[in-house]
């Protein structure tokens, strides 16, 4: 019983960082049918900045997190404005591409700029681990699954109960008539994507000190959370955050009890037989699906 | 007159021909025929992958692990079975093929993004397994590929691959030029317009799109066969899931739905990293900062781009 | 008038374009690793080269040329290295090459050297690089099958048969697992559980879970490199393991140390005697070298010296010996020279190259360390 527990607590630790990964996924997602490559850098950026200010430069963890997520915002926003916009007539995967440039120009950036080796946020809370009967939780983890929940919870109200939540129904919905009743869609979008910005950097910092970093950390990030939006389903608030904790629990059950080398495809697996009865994804509505 | 024969496939496949015939006697260098082979081995893929994008619209992230299929039958087929290397290839491309064949049908029942995510699983699932079977494949390390060539008819090894690898190119070029321009390839394009129209005219859509994917593995597993053998060596590297990412990118910035699109979207990000060796460190972030340029400037792709800039400035 | 103008003119450009043969300079290649999964290896063995270049070209390059390097990284994709081998023989005309951060990688190459007959020495650990012996191909690193038998004297000395092993999926980690399970058997060491993690896995916890709760393992080995490592120790001490654990070569790095502090203490690892020079005795040969390489790459990158950049300073400066042996950079003069290597003083160790062993080093050259209060410490 307690290896199942064990199980159990490794994998929503792991699944709640692809949850923070899929949830930023979703919000650009939901403003402007763009699938954001990028928003792996942003769980990146946050964490290599961070720890770079921290162990190099000696600024404290909460100066040094303040930085790091108004860089990875401004990031956000800017290669939204410059890169995605002038294009945003082109196909969805024309502007896939784009957001696959962007993340490759990011990567060589910062290992250029801030190096190669693999960086670590020192745990900023104590004591590092408890023990319930027999069963071992990393305190970092709770403050990740938190982070997890808190950051659905307020994309939830965000999006349902705000004027420009409501903006951003407003623009995926009828792109037309939002601008008509005077939303700016450039500003609507150009926000969203500081804020999924803003989701991945705070991502990065609570995950870090369990993960560490480096450069080149964003791909799998993006490749694990597109997985979680795509089996929790993108177009509810639940959706990303279920699936991120149910790929971290596959992949878990699949290590403990199946085969350590095979727990990826296992997990796969599952979220190709999920797909093939819904294709929408778990908590996935098929009427709001973009054409 | 010039843009529309440019943007015939027959035209276009012809000028690939010419210049794959005319390159030997310009460049002399085995390394600029390298680099000239591996563009036509990646232009087969993309080939199939456009086919698949462009015409019947569906976007896959899997294609490496039909590419990887493809190399490692014949780097297995003559260590394990005892076949010979060009059988294995034909097997390779067969069982590939058949393999798209099972699992295409429920895969295509998805669209979009959804089916984006099916193939990279298949893609991942494909690599985590030649990657594991340490004792059957060697691992990340890779293994030997038994050498094969044309030595027979006087020719070294590398320009053996360079004639296959440009004559696979052009006889895949032309069949789907053929393919285009039957009805089933005008049922193809009506199922990119517009799904259900299509439906309604009576098109069976899922068998066009079942075509589509089968035609792309096999041209996939066709160039992994071919990498494979020009290396000599293989490595499951060659078709992680960062190389279908590579793929998609290839048939997108060439141009999806013209032929030599691809050709030219394979050209460019097989040579551009060889341009930018003199950049080092900063490398990567000027190859991310050219991808986004050209798809900002170009947004059709190259192709497509530069052929609507010709029809305003041509007659 | 005018037409002096053209001839000069056309002299000068004709000078310019044979600017290989005017200017005599010795061409030396590298393919390394610097970015990708690899680049744990690739990145301070570039810099390593780029640091020896520069003092050999201070003190007079070699028989009086300066060197030249010319540096591709491969991305850690053995196709590109293959495609960087062809441009460094074709384009670059080089005289030797040294690189291959990864085994696949240098596997890839090695046809192309040998087509060309040019001296080539690689950076990596595995075994099949130079057994059985090519021509024109020289290692000087570590093979993974010796960290492995370095590590089961260890666990045979303290007494240790039964282990388990957990490993990364990289072409290091599953190359070193190989020649670890082939040799189990011949130190009498049986491998009772086998485990294994994906790529940039943050958490194993489920797979030292069940060795955990297996019965009768007295040791776990992590054959790994990069994070994977610090990954595994953080979580064999938070579950509170009872087994020992061992840890590749590869994990003898600062940034291993830093990122797991005091939760490694009590490892054992093999490691060339690098991380411990200052330790050693006067009297060793060896530690003016090992000194010598750690001060020189520290001074200038502000990080520690690991083994990996060590390779990359065995391999560059053998060849410049064999080079300096043979009095010219003539290709079969150097391929003769780096054969007859004889008391070659390496970070690896002592090199002594035959025509039957392309290697060099014994198992002597490996020590063990143990992690004592965070820092490294040479084992009993």
């Amino acid at each position: 019983m307690t290896t199942f527990f064990q199980l159990v607590v490794s994998g929503i630790t792991v699944g709640s960082i692809y949850a923070l990964v899929a949830i930023g996924f979703t919000l650009v997602y939901r403003a402007s049918g763009i699938f954001n490559f990028a928003q792996g850098e942003y769980v990146m950026l946050g964490g290599m900045i961070t720890g770079i200010l921290m162990t190099t430069c000696g600024v404290g963890f909460v100066p040094a997190s303040l930085v790091a997520i108004l860089v990875t915002v401004a990031i956000g926003a800017i290669s939204y404005l410059l890169a995605i916009r002038p294009a945003r007539s082109a196909a969805q995967v024309h502007l896939l591409i784009i957001t696959i440039g962007i993340s490759v120009l990011l990567r060589g950036l910062t290992s250029a700029l801030l190096g190669k080796d693999f960086v670590r946020i020192p745990t900023f809370v104590s004591p590092e681990t408890f023990n319930i009967g027999g069963v071992v939780i990393q305190s970092q983890a709770l403050l990740v699954i938190a982070g997890a929940m808190a950051m659905a919870s307020l994309l939830w109200l965000f999006l349902t109960r705000s004027f420009v939540g409501k903006g951003i129904t407003a623009v995926s919905a009828n792109l037309m008539a939002a601008k008509l009743v005077g939303i700016n869609p450039a500003a609507i979008v150009a926000l969203c994507f500081g804020i999924s910005a803003c989701i991945g950097a705070v991502g990065g910092l609570v995950a870090t000190p369990i993960t560490m970093t480096s450069y080149d950390a964003g791909t799998m990030l993006a490749i694990k959370g597109f997985s979680a939006a795509m089996l929790g389903g993108i177009s509810s608030a639940a959706g990303p955050l279920v699936g991120g904790l149910l790929i971290g629990l596959f992949e878990a059950f699949g290590a403990g009890y199946v085969s350590s080398t095979y727990k990826d495809a296992f997990a796969l697996l599952i979220l190709l037989g999920v797909l093939a009865f819904r294709p929408q994804g778990l908590f996935g509505n098929r009427s709001t699906q973009r054409v | 007159m010039l843009t529309k024969a440019l943007q015939n496939p027959f035209v276009s496949t012809l000028a690939v021909a010419l210049i794959v015939v005319a390159l030997p006697l310009v460049v002399g260098s085995n390394f600029h025929i390298r680099l000239a082979t591996m563009v036509y081995i990646f232009s087969i893929v993309v080939l199939g992958l456009n086919l698949l994008m462009g015409y019947a619209g569906q976007v896959s992230l899997g294609h490496a692990g039909f590419f990887i299929l493809g190399a490692y039958s014949v780097a297995l087929g003559p260590s394990q079975l005892g076949l010979n290397p060009w059988l294995s290839m034909a097997g390779g491309v067969a069982l590939t093929s058949a393999l798209a064949f099972v699992i295409g049908r429920p895969l295509l029942r998805l669209s979009g993004y959804h089916l984006a995510m099916a193939t990279l699983a298949f893609g991942a699932i494909v690599y985590v397994f030649i990657t594991n079977e340490v004792d059957l494949t060697g691992g990340p390390d890779g293994m030997q590929v038994q050498r094969a060539n044309l030595s027979v008819l006087g020719l070294s090894h590398l320009m053996s691959w360079y004639w296959l690898a440009g004559g696979f190119l052009v006889l895949s070029m032309l069949i789907l030029s053929n393919l285009l321009s039957s009805p089933a390839g005008r049922a193809l394009r009506a199922l990119h317009d517009s799904e259900v129209a299509a439906g309604v005219l009576g098109i069976d859509v899922a068998r066009a799109k079942l075509m589509a994917f089968v035609i792309s593995a096999a041209l996939a597993a066709l160039a992994g066969a071919n990498l494979a053998l020009l290396d000599g060596h293989i490595t499951p590297a060659a078709g992680g899931i960062l190389r279908s990412v590579e793929l998609l990118t290839m048939a997108v910035v060439g141009g999806l739905g013209s032929l030599v699109g691809s050709v030219a979207g394979a050209a460019f990000l097989v040579l551009l990293p060889q341009f930018l060796t003199e950049f080092h460190d900063y490398e990567h972030a000027i190859l991310g900062f050219l991808l986004v340029v050209i798809m900002v400037m170009l947004p059709l792709g190259i192709v497509p781009s530069l052929n609507a800039v010709m029809r305003r400035w041509l007659p | 008038m005018k037409r002096t103008l053209t001839i000069c003119a056309a002299t000068g450009l004709a000078l310019i374009l044979s600017g290989q043969v005017a200017l005599a300079e010795v061409k030396i290649g590298a393919v390394v690793s610097t970015t990708g999964p690899a680049s744990f290896l690739g990145e301070p063995q570039k810099q390593t080269l780029e640091l020896y270049v520069k003092e050999l070209n201070d003190k007079g390059g070699i028989n009086g040329e300066p060197v030249k390097l010319v540096l591709y990284d491969d991305g850690s994709d053995a196709n590109a290295s293959r495609t960087f081998a062809t441009r460094l023989v074709e384009e670059d005309r080089v005289d030797a090459v040294v690189g291959g951060s990864g085994t696949g990688n240098s596997l890839a190459m090695i046809p192309v050297f040998e087509d060309a007959q040019i001296p080539y020495v690689s950076f990596s650990g595995g075994v099949e690089i130079i057994d059985p012996v090519r021509k024109w191909v020289f290692k000087p690193p570590h093979t993974d099958l010796m960290a492995c038998q370095k590590i089961y004297e260890d666990m045979k000395k303290r007494g240790i048969s039964k282990i388990a092993i957990i490993a990364g999926q990289g072409g290091f980690a599953k190359s070193m697992e190989k020649q670890c399970k082939r040799v189990a058997s011949n130190y009498g060491i049986s491998i009772l559980m086998s485990e294994s993690y994906g790529p940039r896995d943050s958490d194993v916890t489920p797979q030292l879970n069940r060795i955990k709760a297996s019965t009768g393992v007295q040791a776990v080995l992590n054959p790994d490199i990069g994070q994977g490592p610090a990954i595994v120790t953080r979580n064999f001490h938070q579950l509170g393991m009872g087994a020992q654990l061992y840890l590749s070569h590869a994990a003898a790095t600062s940034g291993y140390l830093k990122a797991v502090g005091s939760d490694a203490n009590g490892a054992l690892l093999p490691a060339p005697s690098l991380l411990v020079a200052e330790a050693l005795p006067e009297s060793d040969p060896l530690k003016k070298v090992l000194t010598g390489y750690k001060t020189l790459f520290e001074k200038s990158t502000g990080k520690e010296a690991d083994a990996f950049g060590g390779y990359a300073r065995d391999s560059f400066l053998l060849l410049a010996d064999a080079m300096k042996r043979a009095g010219t950079k003539e290709k079969t003069a150097v391929r003769d020279a780096l054969e007859a290597t004889k008391g070659f003083l390496g970070t690896v160790g002592t090199i002594n190259m035959s025509p039957t062993d392309h290697l060099g080093i014994d198992l002597s050259s490996f020590k063990m360390l143990k992690v004592v209060d965070a820092k490294w410490g040479i084992a009993d």
